[in-house]
């Protein structure tokens, strides 16, 4: 097999993105579109990470990498809160069903 | 002339400004919360703080050499329209340093003679926040460094001169009485703008245009031989300035506000009608005298026209009965001669009785005010005599301020008025004629005086019992000044004796010249004219005493009765002169019914045909034009807004389908959207 090489980090992170974009287009439930969304921004995480290490030695990629963890962070907490909210006017997290604002 | 910075020049008049401003907004509280008191003090305490500042400004002058006394205080550029600029600035020198300790000294004791008389009146802050602002706007008229704040001056007290004599508005006569002052005087003023108009217009065309007394100074030669419509520019300048004069000043044809002017407090007659706004005319011409030394065709306009109101107003003095009009008919005959003295170029002379003036005329015009308050109101002097006993005070400030107007030694008028009456004889710009004048004047002037002293002050009291009882001398603050501007008349003349000790002429002599340069061009003839000038002095004693006796014979003793001297001639000279020459109704008929209601008909005419038709076709015209906007409004304007508003619905509502509400769908769209746009790049890239 050899040693691991940029290319099967950049594998690992397409597999990764793929399941995530395929978890939020599948998923009714609000928490697992937000789990998808989860799954899509780390293996952003994989790539930067990845290339800071295998192109030139600056820590350009890893600092992102920081960044976008933290943002996750607050993205799943205003996401959680919007997903609770919608629990008290629908008594429903299934995002077919919270379709008032349909024109 | 040198000058020095002062800025403290700039307090004189800022202090009453400032006084002014606190009765004017703040007045009815304070003296309903503190009293009349407070309100006294207000008044008297800023006038008092600026005598005091015009004190030390007077001795910094002192102490300095002639050529240099000079303090000026700027405070900012105020107009600054290249070729037009104007300081604001105000400037001491010898000339404005003797009006300011005038305007202030004078003027503070008569502010503190009014504390007593204005008592219990109602409108009492009302009434010294206008003798402030009053005397703000006179010493900006007197300091002020340009003509321009000169000018502002010059209409601030008109306006409060407006203000005092309808003071007591709620009479119908005493508001007619000031806006007849006001209007009179607006026609004065308008001289003095076109005057400082064609001035500024022809130091531009031929220097520096300005308006700045120094820099006007400086070029003044510049306009010699510069003429305008013919006429030389100097002269007409001068012109359009006296006119000016003749208006603030009372002198003909401009002089028939001033009595009338009497409907006002008697502390206003003695501070604004007597004292010093009155004098602006004079003081303008002695600031100016370079320029009236330069047109000699006006200094005879100004002496003559000076000597022949004298002259009438003496006349019809003589005739009144109001103790108050009689006072102020002698105020325009003293002025007139003091434009005597301006036109024969003795300015110093002329300034001097200015200050003289201020002195015995304020005195007489408040011991007047002082009889009136204890006849309680009563101005007519027919039901007087006799008050000597009941008001020793005022009888005797009274009497010694008649025997300095009347020109007895050695009290202060006798110098002032010789020194005019001399000027007018031997100045070479004066004659015989003029001095003969004023000499008449003179004679008519102790007459018409000691008529008013004999009917006021001697023999039997006709007032009625009521009015007899309630005699009383008035307060101290009202005789206190009384006796101070008494003195004043006494003292005031030694500082000008002729020939012997002369520190009055030397101290304005920087400004105003002196006729010691003239008698030194002149060579030895000043010399011999000592004789003769001593000689005049005589004449016009023995004149002032003869008025004195025939006044004794007609109205103390009763050896000659007025009745045989009125009913001379038929009665038609007497007749004439009671009715002051029927110049009012003249000016009534020619200017207010004639010449007004005659303008006013024609204006009512184009004003009904021309304008109105102007007015009536532009309506028409405006709603021809506003159907035609009409008809575009409804059909193209309106229709453009609909036509948006409808497509905006038709829109929307197609749109409105892509919005399902599904979240699920939205995504669908975004990654296969995603994705058919790196698809669309990417084949794009292989194509290239």
């Amino acid at each position: 097999m050899g040693e691991l090489s940029l290319q099967h980090f950049l594998v690992l992170g397409a597999v990764l993105f793929c399941l995530g974009v395929f978890c939020v287009l599948t998923r009714r439930n609000a928490i697992g579109i937000l789990m998808g969304i989860e799954l899509i921004l780390n293996s952003a995480n994989l790539n930067y990470v990845a290339f800071a290490r295998y192109h030139g030695g600056a820590y350009d990629g890893q600092i992102f990498a920081v960044f976008v963890i933290m943002l996750a962070a607050a993205e799943a907490a205003i996401g959680l809160a919007i997903v609770l909210a919608i629990y008290q006017g629908f008594e429903t997290i299934e995002v077919d069903a919270t379709d008032r604002l349909r024109g | 002339m040198t000058e020095t910075h002062a800025s403290y020049v700039a307090l004189i008049p800022l202090l009453p400004l400032a006084g002014a401003t606190v009765l004017g907004l703040g007045g009815a509280t304070i003296q309903k919360r503190f009293g009349e008191r407070a309100i006294g003090a207000i008044a008297c305490a800023t006038v008092a703080a600026s005598f005091v500042l015009s004190v030390v400004a007077f001795a910094a002058l002192l102490g300095r050499a002639p050529d240099e006394r000079l303090l000026l205080a700027e405070l900012f550029t105020w107009i600054d329209l290249d070729p037009l600029k104007v300081e604001l600035a105000f400037a001491v020198d010898p000339l404005s340093a003797v009006m300011i300790l005038i305007v202030t000294g004078i003027g503070g004791l008569i502010h503190l003679y009014a504390t007593g008389y204005m008592h219990g009146d109602q409108g009492f802050w009302r009434f010294f926040a206008y003798l402030n602002l009053f005397t703000f706007a006179m010493l900006t008229l007197v300091l002020g460094d340009s003509l321009l704040l000169m000018f502002v001056g010059w209409e601030g007290v008109g306006f409060c001169s407006w203000g005092l004599i309808g003071f007591w508005h709620k009479e119908m006569a005493n508001a007619r009485a000031g806006n007849k002052a006001f209007i009179v005087n607006r026609v004065g003023d308008f001289g003095f703008l076109l005057g400082m108009f064609l001035l500024f217009w022809a130091l531009a065309e031929v220097g520096d245009g300005t308006l700045t007394f120094r820099e006007i100074q400086r070029q003044a030669h510049l306009l010699d031989g510069l003429t305008f419509w013919g006429w030389p520019v100097a002269t007409l300048v001068t012109l359009l300035l006296f006119v000016g004069a003749t208006g603030k000043s009372a002198q003909i044809p401009l002089y028939v506000w001033l009595p009338d002017a009497m409907a006002g407090p008697t502390p206003v007659s003695a501070l604004i009608h007597a004292a010093t706004m009155v004098t602006a005319g004079v003081y303008m011409i002695g600031r100016m005298n370079f320029l009236f030394a330069m047109a000699p065709a006006t200094l005879a306009v100004v002496a003559t026209t000076g000597v022949l109101t004298a002259l009438l107003a003496a006349t019809i003095a003589t005739s009144q009965t109001d103790i108050k009009k009689v006072l102020a008919y002698s105020t325009v005959s003293q002025l007139g001669l003091m434009f005597l003295g301006m036109g024969v170029g003795a300015y110093a002379a002329g300034i001097f009785h200015l200050m003289t003036h201020a002195f015995f005329k304020a005195c007489l015009f408040l011991g007047s005010g002082s009889v009136i308050h204890a006849m309680g109101g009563e101005q007519d002097m027919r039901k007087m005599g006799g008050l000597r006993a009941h008001l020793p005070a005022t009888s005797t400030t009274f009497i010694v301020s008649t025997l300095a107007i009347a020109g007895i030694p050695p009290l202060a008028g006798f110098f002032s008025k010789d020194e005019i009456l001399w000027q007018a004889f031997s100045s070479e710009h004066g004659s015989p004629l003029l001095y003969f004048g004023g000499l008449v004047v003179a004679g008519f002037t102790a007459f018409y005086m000691f008529r008013q002293v004999f009917m006021v002050f001697f023999g039997e009291c006709r007032a009625d019992e009521h009015t007899r009882h309630h005699l009383h001398e008035s307060p101290a603050s009202m005789t206190v000044p009384l006796w101070i501007l008494m003195a004043g008349a006494v003292v005031m003349g030694f500082l000008w004796i002729p020939n012997v000790f002369t520190p009055f002429e030397h101290f304005l002599e920087p400004v105003l010249g002196g006729h010691h340069a003239a008698a030194a061009a002149g060579g030895h003839q000043a010399h011999h004219a000592v004789g003769v000038e001593l000689a005049l002095m005589a004449v016009s004693v023995a004149v002032a005493v003869a008025g004195i006796a025939l006044a004794y014979l007609m109205y103390y003793r009763g050896t000659i009765r007025p009745e045989a001297v009125s009913g001379f001639a038929g009665g038609w000279l007497y007749r004439t002169v009671l009715n002051k020459y029927w110049v009012d109704e003249l000016y009534e008929l020619v200017f207010v019914r004639g010449l007004a209601i005659g303008v006013a008909r024609m204006l009512a005419w184009f004003d009904a045909h021309v304008i109105d038709g102007i007015v009536n076709a532009a309506g028409a015209a405006g709603r021809g034009i506003g159907w035609l906007i009409g008809l575009f409004d409804a059909g193209v304007i309106d229709g453009a807004v609909n036509g948006v508003a409808d497509g905006a619905y038709v829109a929307g509502r197609s749109l409105r389908r892509l919005q399902s509400g599904a979240i699920t769908a939205y995504l669908y769209v975004i990654a296969f959207g995603v994705l058919g746009g790196v698809f669309l790049y990417w084949s794009l890239a292989v194509a290239s």
